[in-house]
């Protein structure tokens, strides 16, 4: 089947099978390999995209499914983008592998909530693994990208309810 | 000012966050156009004899160029590792039984790799089922045989304590505590699968594009697999999507790669997928350990044994090895007068075990740190109290141990009370205090690790070359092999520390063997301590060849001139000549061979906070403090990333990981949909503490970080979920610590 699809703002058009993958479509068709594939099961997120604007999982969605649309990749942010640079800046990032879906995945839970605490960046981020870092410095880069103080984010998860900073004073405090 | 010990982001980034890292299924080379792909038929029984295969649907199928079975590989069958049993020989492709879930049976290769997986389905293969032994307790009466022609399925006698316990080990113990624990499997899982891809060139020579941790290591092995002259084989490394262990060495299809493609005269590309990875790349851990710990009722611990049976899987690989890891840290930080241990390695009808993050040291510190905790309860002492009250003193390093290891730096006690005192350890006993007698549904647990381990251990050797160039740039080629760890940073400011050039004119290249042909890649937390000392001393040597071309240059004397900022000066003149331009007259290059002779042993502490729900079971990992001493730090950046990933793993294997199978061997954990690692939101924050103790063995003091994080969390994590109900009369759970585990724990408790 044919497809149309713009990726990074560029026009591409391909004959494809019709189980082709999205991910498969843009490594192996349009040739951008910074998406990578690392399960079989759509629970990675290596191969975090956007599809119009929303995190997709590219392994998860057919190339026809986006005929007519657009697709954005980690190609297309450069390293100057808050997201990027903030990675680098934090060592969010040690084998590379995750960091491009991580990376989108961040873009688009940024641009969804402004006001992101530690709590939502960890759960926002739950689909998507990293066996290296620990998540660590990918919650702190996330929260400088979102133009956070990444310590006082963390902070924030504290209230008169906890003995310390991120977890509860039991139930016997309610 | 040095530039050792600063933060300097990492320079492989730019490129990892634009274009993205190049992995091996990445590779554009020109010399794989018209590549075929493998796909493996792989073995759905985990034991059977192999009747019948037949091949002839799949070669009809679209795009199959070649369909490959046993009996028609002329491999032949390897031994996984050199002190196994003799007759436990691999094929490279199963002929007549196979032996687990997953074991490679036929190879497809295809035009592209779709047609693969349809041809693979039309394999037929008739396999005639065998009694399946999964438990490695089971598999040591020797019942089911994977290798009859073995007689038994103990792999190797090589841990064995010949001499037996004495009867009387314990007999001047007012206490002796023992338990029964399970150390178990889990899988590395590096995001990036295992990958290979090969095409033999016009001079007779193999290229070998291949996802590993050690080019050469892989070069050797493979060519001998192989059957060819290691010089017949040109091993090359792209970036590696993580190891933690696993990618050790080689794996045996990445000579069937080689093999295959010579066969079909054309390049052939293997990229396995997860589920294949989760039953075909070699797995960590899995033992059964039987632990026995006595001593006094005012805290001194006198005598400790250890039992393990460690699980190789079928086919005997590294992990026949590691339990010599596990014994020789048993006695972990403490000084105990008495100290024995045994193991016996077993095959089972389940995958082959190797290295991962800790590799047999963990398995040593999570048995003495739970002993102490048993322990600490039996006497009723507060288990850091226990801890500080056993550990080896400061004044008697280098301390010889019973295990057999010469530790050579360490302040054990003193680390304990950094981690102590970062947690306000005394305000969470007063709070857990307090929830107890609240009989508040959510229990605090607070757990406490103390541990050294051995870094560096075995391969003492490494290379580096280090050259200037005549456009002021520098090249280091390096025998280690990075796959994450960000050596082209760390190297960079080692060789810029003695040159003076900047870390963004500094290339480092690794895992290329025509270009690198001797190395011992990144394994054991060895690579600063070795690579990056020979890095260290290259630079000085290059230093040392500048300086004594430039005294002619300058018609100075060599005690007079100093390199500074690119260039050879004269001290006191402005007299100077750039690196650069020596360079220029002649080459400029240093190479430099260091051997460590000795491993170092980093050490720290850590304590773990956690929650209960008492009700359902449910724990949760709410805050970790670490203390990881690995000596001087050269850059913190990276080295509280290796912290982090560690401590993470070392969580997850406490809280959430194990690869399991049913008793047909059946695997229950294939895929990342059932295998639980964690994500972002099942780990917290980690406190790091920082300390420095140096060791003696190199000149910069370095030490090994890639798995303290592993080590020392893991156990802090257990011991704490413990802690929360200690109170209720549990005495030990095994990991993984899940809310059915903990549940059933509380609900037989108070039974």
């Amino acid at each position: 089947m044919k497809v149309d699809i713009t990726v990074n703002g560029e026009p591409t058009s391909a004959d494809v099978e019709p189980r082709t993958l999205l991910a498969h479509y843009l490594r192996d068709t349009v040739g951008l390999k910074a998406t990578n594939i690392g399960c079989d099961t759509t629970s990675c997120g290596a191969c975090t995209v956007l599809v119009d604007g929303e995190s997709v999982k590219s392994c998860t969605v057919l190339a026809v499914q986006v005929d007519e649309q657009s697709v954005q990749t980690m190609e297309d942010l450069g390293i100057e983008h808050k997201v990027t640079a903030a990675f680098r800046q934090e060592h969010g990032l040690q084998c590379g592998f995750c960091t491009p879906g991580m990376v989108m995945a961040a873009v688009s839970l940024i641009e969804e909530n402004p006001d992101l605490t530690e709590k939502d960046v960890r759960e926002g981020l739950e689909g998507n693994i990293c066996r290296c870092t620990g998540y660590h410095n990918i919650v702190r880069a996330v929260l400088v990208a979102a133009g956070k103080d990444p310590d006082a984010a963390q902070a924030a998860g504290a209230d008169d309810k906890t003995v310390a900073p991120g977890f509860s004073a039991g139930e016997g405090a309610k | 000012m040095s530039i050792l010990g600063t933060r300097v982001v990492r320079t492989e980034d730019p490129v990892f966050l634009t274009r993205g890292a190049t992995y091996t299924d990445d590779l554009t080379d020109e010399r794989l156009t018209g590549a075929l792909h493998l796909t493996l038929v792989r073995s759905p029984i985990a034991h059977a004899t192999i009747t019948s295969i037949d091949v002839d649907a799949a070669k009809d199928a679209p795009g199959v160029v070649a369909v490959f079975t046993g009996a028609d590989c002329d491999l032949a069958p390897m031994l996984g590792f050199p002190a196994a049993h003799k007759a436990m020989l691999r094929p490279f492709l199963a002929v007549d039984r196979v032996r687990y879930v997953g074991e490679a049976v036929a190879a497809v290769l295809t035009e592209e790799a779709y047609q693969g997986e349809d041809a693979a389905e039309l394999v037929d293969v008739d396999y005639e089922p065998l009694d399946v032994v999964v438990d490695m307790k089971e598999a040591l009466k020797d019942e089911v045989l994977l290798f009859p022609e073995a007689g038994t399925n103990l792999v190797s006698g090589m841990h064995l304590n010949k001499e037996g316990r004495p009867e009387d080990f314990f007999a001047d113990c007012e206490v002796v505590v023992s338990k029964e624990i399970v150390n178990q499997r889990v899988a590395a899982a590096p995001l990036e699968t295992r990958a290979a891809t090969a095409f033999w060139g016009e001079d007779g020579r193999c290229t070998l594009f291949l996802s590993t941790q050690n080019a050469q290591a892989a070069r050797d092995e493979v060519a001998g697999w192989m059957g060819i002259e290691p010089s017949q084989l040109h091993v090359i490394l792209p970036d590696v999507g993580g190891g933690f262990g696993a990618k050790i060495g080689a794996d045996p299809e990445f000579a069937l790669v080689g093999w295959l493609s010579k066969k079909v005269g054309r390049p052939v590309r293997w990229n396995e997928s997860r589920s294949e990875n989760m039953t075909g790349m070699v797995q960590g851990r899995g033992q059964v350990q039987t632990i026995t710990i006595g001593g006094d009722r005012d805290g001194t611990v006198k005598a400790y044994s250890l039992e393990v049976v460690a699980d190789a899987g079928a086919y005997p690989r590294l992990g026949v090895a590691l339990p010599m890891f596990t014994r020789m840290m048993a006695p972990g930080t403490y000084d105990i007068p008495k100290v024995w241990s045994t193991a016996s390695v077993v095959a089972t009808n389940t995958t082959s075990t190797a290295a991962y993050r800790g590799a047999g040291r963990p398995e040593a510190t999570q048995a003495i740190e739970r002993a102490m905790d048993l322990f600490a309860d039996a006497i009723d002492m507060d288990p850091a109290e226990l801890r500080k009250r056993n550990v080896v003193r400061p004044e008697k390093f280098p301390f010889t141990t019973k295990g057999g290891a010469e530790y050579d730096t360490g302040e054990y006690a003193k680390a304990i009370d950094l981690a102590l005192k970062a947690a306000d350890y005394d305000g969470l006993r007063a709070e857990q205090k307090r929830r107890r007698e609240a009989g508040d549904p959510l229990q605090l647990g607070i757990g406490v690790s103390s541990y050294v381990e051995i870094t560096g251990g075995g391969a003492f050797v490494e290379n580096a070359t280090v050259q200037v160039h005549e456009d002021g740039t520098v090249t280091v080629l390096t025998g280690t092999s990075p796959h994450g760890q960000g050596h082209a940073t760390a190297w960079a400011m080692l060789a810029s520390e003695q040159l003076g050039i900047d870390v963004d004119k500094i290339t480092v290249k690794h895992g290329d063997t025509d270009l690198i042909p001797k190395g011992a890649g990144t394994m054991g937390s060895r690579s600063l301590q070795t690579g990056g000392i020979a890095v260290h001393h290259a630079a000085i040597d290059l230093v040392e060849l500048a300086k004594q071309r430039a005294a002619d240059v300058l018609e100075a004397n060599v005690e007079d001139l100093v390199v500074a900022d690119g260039s050879v000066q004269v001290k006191g003149t402005g007299a100077a000549v750039s690196l650069a331009e020596l360079a220029g007259r002649e080459e400029l290059k240093a190479f430099h061979e260091w051997d460590a002779k000795k491993p170092t042993f980093p050490f720290g502490a850590h304590v773990a906070l956690v929650e209960v729900d008492v009700e359902s079971g449910k724990a949760t990992v709410e805050r970790i403090w670490a203390v990881d001493d690995a000596g001087p730090i050269l850059n913190p950046l990276i080295f509280d990333g290796q912290r982090h990933g560690g401590i993470a793993q070392g969580i997850a294997q406490a809280m959430l990981e194990e690869v399991m199978w049913d008793e047909e061997g059946q695997p229950l954990t294939g895929t990342f949909a059932d295998y639980g690692i964690p994500s972002a939101a099942e780990l917290p924050s980690f406190d790091l503490v920082t300390m420095e103790t140096p060791t003696t063995i190199n000149t910069l003091g370095y030490k090994g970080i890639g798995e303290a994080g592993t080590i020392g969390s893991c156990p802090a994590v257990h011991n704490a979920v413990i802690d929360a109900v200690s109170h209720l009369g549990v005495e030990h759970i095994d990991m993984p610590l899940t809310p059915m585990r903990v549940w059933a724990a509380i609900s037989e408790a108070a039974k």
